[in-house]
């Protein structure tokens, strides 16, 4: 089909409003973030020293500072909140995958005019506000809250248990916050494998689970990194779920970054860690594309 | 194979109760007379009607509304101009690198995302003098950027089970382009850019990071009002609103969703 010359023309057109907004609001602020992170802290409003400076002789001086950076590198605080990013997302990613997987796979296996309410079941939570729903655990993991009511009515534990402000507690947040995004990409994949290789590995005499290890498994790899990659990376940069249910001892990037902004005013070193927490996501989608790469059948 | 089936059904119910369970006890809890949220102290709507006197939380709930309005609505336009325009034009270079940029902001942390964008606001103001002050222009121009991403991911998707054919019809009969836009493209888009709007709509309704960073003295969404009262300890007058929100999204999205799963090109290009 040929296309009049002007439609190019048309397409370009409607591409420049979108283009010049994300150029303007989303790569700018990126690029100032990082200028910021190299400025010296000061005791003013804005809290941040320039980078190009003219003195009183009238002479331009250079006021770049790596000293924010170095500081992140030689305070352990940082890469205690690095190692804590990375090991919370990382296990609740793999919890969410525990749970999800299953989830999933009894989605594709229900008859097909359910498929669609229970996905939608699945889905529909997410679309409620997060904050409130991060805030329904504070309720339920508190001191008299319905787990530990639970928990006591059954005999399983006679005092009241510390669940809030605790690591478990964020583990918990996260693995709920972000159920949905696992799957969605789970059950895209797993709706799409051939029955009739399950039924031919039984013909050949393979148990159920050997058929599943053996077939199933390996063709919902991709969906697999899918939905590891969809709780993993927005989990890394998590604040709200840290600070809500998680206790002091909780270091992820994002909490720390809101601290040193909000608490101690600190904008260089706040931006100092954004560029730090970006160079971290930019590794984990890096990392993503690798694997997809790899899955993709050749 | 049934024993499978079993263990398959169980974790559906687990995993949905999970899901659930909060949402119901939030709801539950909002009808409890007592000030102590999750000691159970009798039925009450005593929590719904201080709700309607809280002059704070109806100021909040009004500007959010207005914010995620107007977001919405900039969102759509620009959303929906670049995946038209991604799906149209010949410039490869342009479609990766824009293709790029779009999905940025869907994988870019909100703490960063709001950080940088008040560091731009503050950049432009001391050099330009624009925007003064921070508030609710601020917020809705940082929300239009990663709204706008969402509603071109919406408008896509639905995009790709469609072809120009109709439009260039249009234009052959000799409707000008915008007629043909208007006429022809337009209605068969309008679920997605429906569905794109209320999806813009909550996205904003529901950001806290964000908006901390780019909000200024006198402007308090109600994200922002919600965390800085349950940060401390429970509320009952949060669970009353809690349940009202939840109420509201969900009948929202349960449009979106009909409005979605009706649409003809859906069925069209699916074989």
């Amino acid at each position: 089909m040929t296309r009049a010359p002007g439609a190019a023309r048309r397409a370009r057109l409607l591409l420049l409003p979108p283009y010049l907004w994300l150029l303007v609001f989303f790569c700018l602020p990126c690029l100032i973030a990082f200028k910021i992170s190299l400025a010296e802290q000061l005791i003013a409003q804005p809290p941040y020293g320039p980078l190009i400076d003219f003195g009183d002789a009238g002479r331009m001086q250079i006021r770049a500072t790596l000293e924010h950076y170095r500081f992140l590198l030689a305070d352990d605080l940082y890469w205690r909140a690095l190692l804590g990013s990375v090991r919370i997302a990382g296990v609740s990613a793999l919890l969410c995958l525990l749970l999800g997987y299953p989830m999933a796979y009894a989605i594709t296996r229900a008859p097909r005019v359910w498929r669609l309410p229970l996905l939608m079941a699945v889905v529909l939570p997410f679309w409620t506000s997060f904050l409130l729903r991060v805030y329904a655990w504070m309720g339920l993991l508190g001191r008299d809250g319905l787990v530990n009511q639970l928990l006591q009515w059954s005999g399983l534990s006679d005092t009241p248990l510390v669940l809030l402000r605790t690591e478990a507690a964020v583990y918990l947040g996260i693995v709920y916050a972000y159920l949905p995004f696992m799957v969605l990409p789970l059950y895209a994949n797993l709706e799409k494998h051939d029955r009739s290789l399950l039924a031919a590995a039984a013909d050949l005499g393979a148990t159920p689970l050997r058929a599943f290890l053996t077939v199933t498994l390996p063709l919902s790899l991709p969906g697999i990194s899918a939905g590891l990659a969809l709780v993993f990376i927005p989990a890394l940069g998590e604040f709200v779920i840290p600070d809500l249910l998680g206790g002091p001892d909780t270091l992820m990037l994002g909490k720390v970054l809101w601290d040193e902004f909000f608490g101690n005013r600190a904008w260089p070193l706040a931006a100092a860690v954004a560029t730090a927490m970006l160079l971290l996501v930019a590794a984990a989608v890096a990392v993503r594309a690798c694997v997809e790469r790899m899955l993709r059948p050749s | 194979m049934s024993s499978a089936r079993r263990f398959q059904r169980a974790a559906l119910l687990l995993g949905l109760s999970f899901l659930y369970l909060p949402i119901v006890s939030l709801v539950f809890y909002s009808f409890n007379a007592s000030k102590l949220v999750s000691v159970w102290g009798g039925f009450s709507t005593r929590w719904y009607g201080e709700l309607l006197h809280d002059r704070a939380i109806l100021e909040a709930a009004w500007l959010s509304l207005r914010i995620a309005a107007v977001n919405a609505t900039c969102a759509v336009v620009l959303g929906t101009a670049a995946a038209l325009g991604l799906a149209r034009t010949p410039w490869l270079g342009g479609r990766a690198l824009l293709r790029g940029l779009v999905g940025a902001p869907l994988v870019m942390p909100e703490v960063i995302m709001g950080l940088s964008t008040l560091l731009l606001f503050v950049a432009l103001e001391s050099a330009i003098g624009w925007p003064a002050g921070r508030g609710l222009l601020t917020i809705t121009l940082a929300h239009i950027t990663f709204s706008m991403a969402f509603v071109t991911l919406v408008v896509q998707s639905r995009l790709a089970g469609q072809d120009h054919a109709l439009e260039d019809a249009a234009m052959d009969l000799g409707a000008s382009p915008l007629v043909a836009f208007l006429t022809v493209t337009l209605p068969l888009l309008a679920p997605a850019v429906i569905a794109g709007w209320l999806l813009a709509f909550t996205l904003s309704l529901d950001d806290l990071v964000i908006a901390s960073f780019v909000s200024g003295p006198g402007a308090t969404t109600l994200p922002m009002l919600i965390y800085s009262r349950v940060r401390l300890g429970l509320s009952p007058e949060v669970n009353a609103l809690a349940a009202v929100v939840i109420g509201l999204a969900m009948s929202v999205i349960g449009l979106a969703g009909w409005l979605l799963s009706r649409s003809p090109g859906q069925e069209r290009g699916r074989d």
